[in-house]
């Protein structure tokens, strides 16, 4: 168990995906589908829908909360988000569509397809066998 | 965090809905980054416009402050929309996507938001002191305004901007505060910089390498308003850079050390690399795209002086905001441009409208923040170089090295 800064309370359990660089959701994200479409991205083609999406922390535009607050309404939603570093448009994204969101994890240990519980600013990883 | 009565009062919602939930997602921010106590700011840049970013769940998102009767406190303006609000049709967005969009420009204009739909403000009224407290959203206007002027601001997304312009105020924390301006890396670059789109290439490399750091630069030629512009809006774009210093060029550079001792080190000799990642195309150009962040009037001024009594072949797109716009009609730069086949567009730019629809292969263009989004949110390559390398692509339809 790790214990990182709570940024949206909530409880939850899921697969993870994880991007090792840091994700823009302005124009890398499909709000639509949930998939990520910037071409640079390590997890391009993925689709975060449903997912623990687990990056460094978020670049690029500042309307990038409003792509979330499309996921959301789509159903498309990552379950929770973890970063190592969160920044304010990731967070009010998470903040106004209501998505579980914990930073000052060292994502390191995190590869996709583990399954992770969040418990508040508990976070609980079960290592893909 | 600390809540005077007032704000407490706000916070507990015996001053309405539309307070309680702006101060909801300050205080979350406040409390998330350790600020204080909240700082006024004496203006906002609103970003979170375009119809194809926020879609129906961000105009509904809208929608309700409208319907609770939400107001601006502080000076507040918009960044571009997805379309030319007085051109869409002749430039064929769709009724549809322009009735939208005109909707939510509308929505922001209920709440006393000037509808500048500009990404740079500060070339149009929008000009904080040095110093001054703002709350900016626009990732290329936050850099530029954190830089080159010494406002303070940071990286807000579209609602807490939005928020903060309601409150008045901003939790103060990170670059409303002495120590985390500083620099905490530094960049000797001796690859030659001699347009616009060197520095835009520079903003590649050093973008990807700072992340979210504050970077320094210790050796940088003079540069003009155009290469602030380019750089800031690159690192934005490729890292998350909200602030960075340039040695004796900066108002804080100029004033105070702004670098941490023991700032890691680098020397960047060339910037082929970034040319390589912004040029994806072939050598034939449909669409030529200039104003990514929006073109100043010196910049306007340029332009018309090279398409002067020449004709261009394929669509060209000069991008700035309205006021602008009406000032180059005014002083004559205008007609020159539009005489050559170019365009100047207004409101709106190559990020945030929806030309994806429009059928282009290869995009020319002096952004490198430009070449991110074109590569992804609109699905098309790009050609990248300065002005001139790009205005001769508009008029022969091919790219020349």
């Amino acid at each position: 168990m790790i214990k990182g800064r709570i940024v949206k309370k909530g409880t939850v359990e899921g697969e993870a995906l994880v991007s090792k660089n840091p994700l823009s959701f302005f124009g890398g994200v499909d709000p639509k589908t949930g998939t990520i479409i910037s071409k640079d991205s390590d997890i391009y083609g993925k689709s975060m829908s449903g997912k623990i999406l687990v990056f460094p922390y978020g670049k690029g535009s500042t309307v990038g909360s409003y792509t979330l607050l499309r996921l959301k309404k789509e159903g498309k939603n990552p379950l929770a988000i973890i970063n190592e570093e969160s920044e304010p448009i990731v967070c009010v994204g998470a903040i106004i569509s209501d998505i579980p969101m914990v930073d000052k994890i060292d994502i390191s240990g995190i590869s996709t397809g583990d399954t992770i519980k969040i418990d508040g600013e508990n976070v609980e990883i079960i290592k893909k066998q | 965090m600390y809540l005077t009565k007032e704000n407490q009062e706000i916070y507990d919602g015996e001053r309405g809905e539309v307070l309680q939930k702006a101060m909801e997602i300050l205080v979350a921010l406040g409390n998330i980054y350790k600020a204080k106590d909240f700082v006024p700011v004496s203006s906002a840049q609103i970003a979170g416009v375009s119809y194809k970013n926020l879609g129906k769940p961000g105009t509904e998102f809208l929608e309700w402050w409208v319907e609770h009767g939400a107001k601006v406190k502080s000076f507040s303006t918009l960044n571009p929309a997805g379309i030319d609000l007085e051109r869409a049709e002749e430039l064929g967005f769709s009724n549809e996507f322009s009735e939208k969009q005109r909707h939510v420009v509308e929505l922001y204009e209920k709440m006393g938001i000037v509808p500048t739909c500009t990404c740079t403000p500060y070339e149009i009224g929008n000009l904080p002191k040095y110093g001054d407290h703002v709350a900016w959203s626009e990732s290329s206007a936050v850099s530029f305004v954190n830089t080159y002027i010494g406002a303070r601001t940071n990286r807000e997304g579209g609602p807490s901007a939005l928020a903060s312009s309601i409150i008045g105020k901003t939790p103060r924390y990170k670059f409303h505060l002495d120590e985390p301006r500083l620099a905490n890396l530094v960049f000797n670059v001796t690859a030659p910089m001699r347009t616009e789109a060197d520095f835009g290439a520079l903003g590649v490399l050093a973008g990807k390498e700072s992340k979210n750091n504050v970077p320094y630069f210790s050796s940088l030629p003079p540069m003009r308003q155009t290469d602030f512009k380019q750089l800031g809006a690159a690192m934005a774009a490729f890292g998350s850079v909200a602030l960075y210093h340039v040695d004796r060029q900066t108002p804080e550079a100029r004033t105070k050390k702004m670098v941490k001792e023991n700032s890691e080190k680098y020397v960047i000799e060339t910037l082929k690399p970034a040319y390589d990642i912004l040029n994806t195309g072939g050598d034939k150009i449909d669409f030529v795209s200039i104003g990514c962040p929006h073109s100043s009037l010196e910049e306007i001024i340029h332009i018309a002086m090279m398409l002067k009594g020449k004709k261009v072949a394929i669509p060209t797109w000069i991008t700035t905001s309205r006021a602008i716009s009406y000032m180059a009609q005014t002083y004559g730069y205008k007609d020159i441009i539009e005489k050559s086949g170019a365009k100047i567009i207004s409101d709106t730019c190559m990020v945030v409208s929806p030309i994806e629809g429009f059928g282009f292969e290869t995009v020319a263009t002096n952004s490198a923040k430009g070449c991110s989004y074109l590569h992804s949110w609109c699905n098309v390559e790009t050609r990248f170089g300065d002005i001139k390398a790009c205005l001769s692509a508009s008029m022969s339809g091919r790219w020349k090295q």
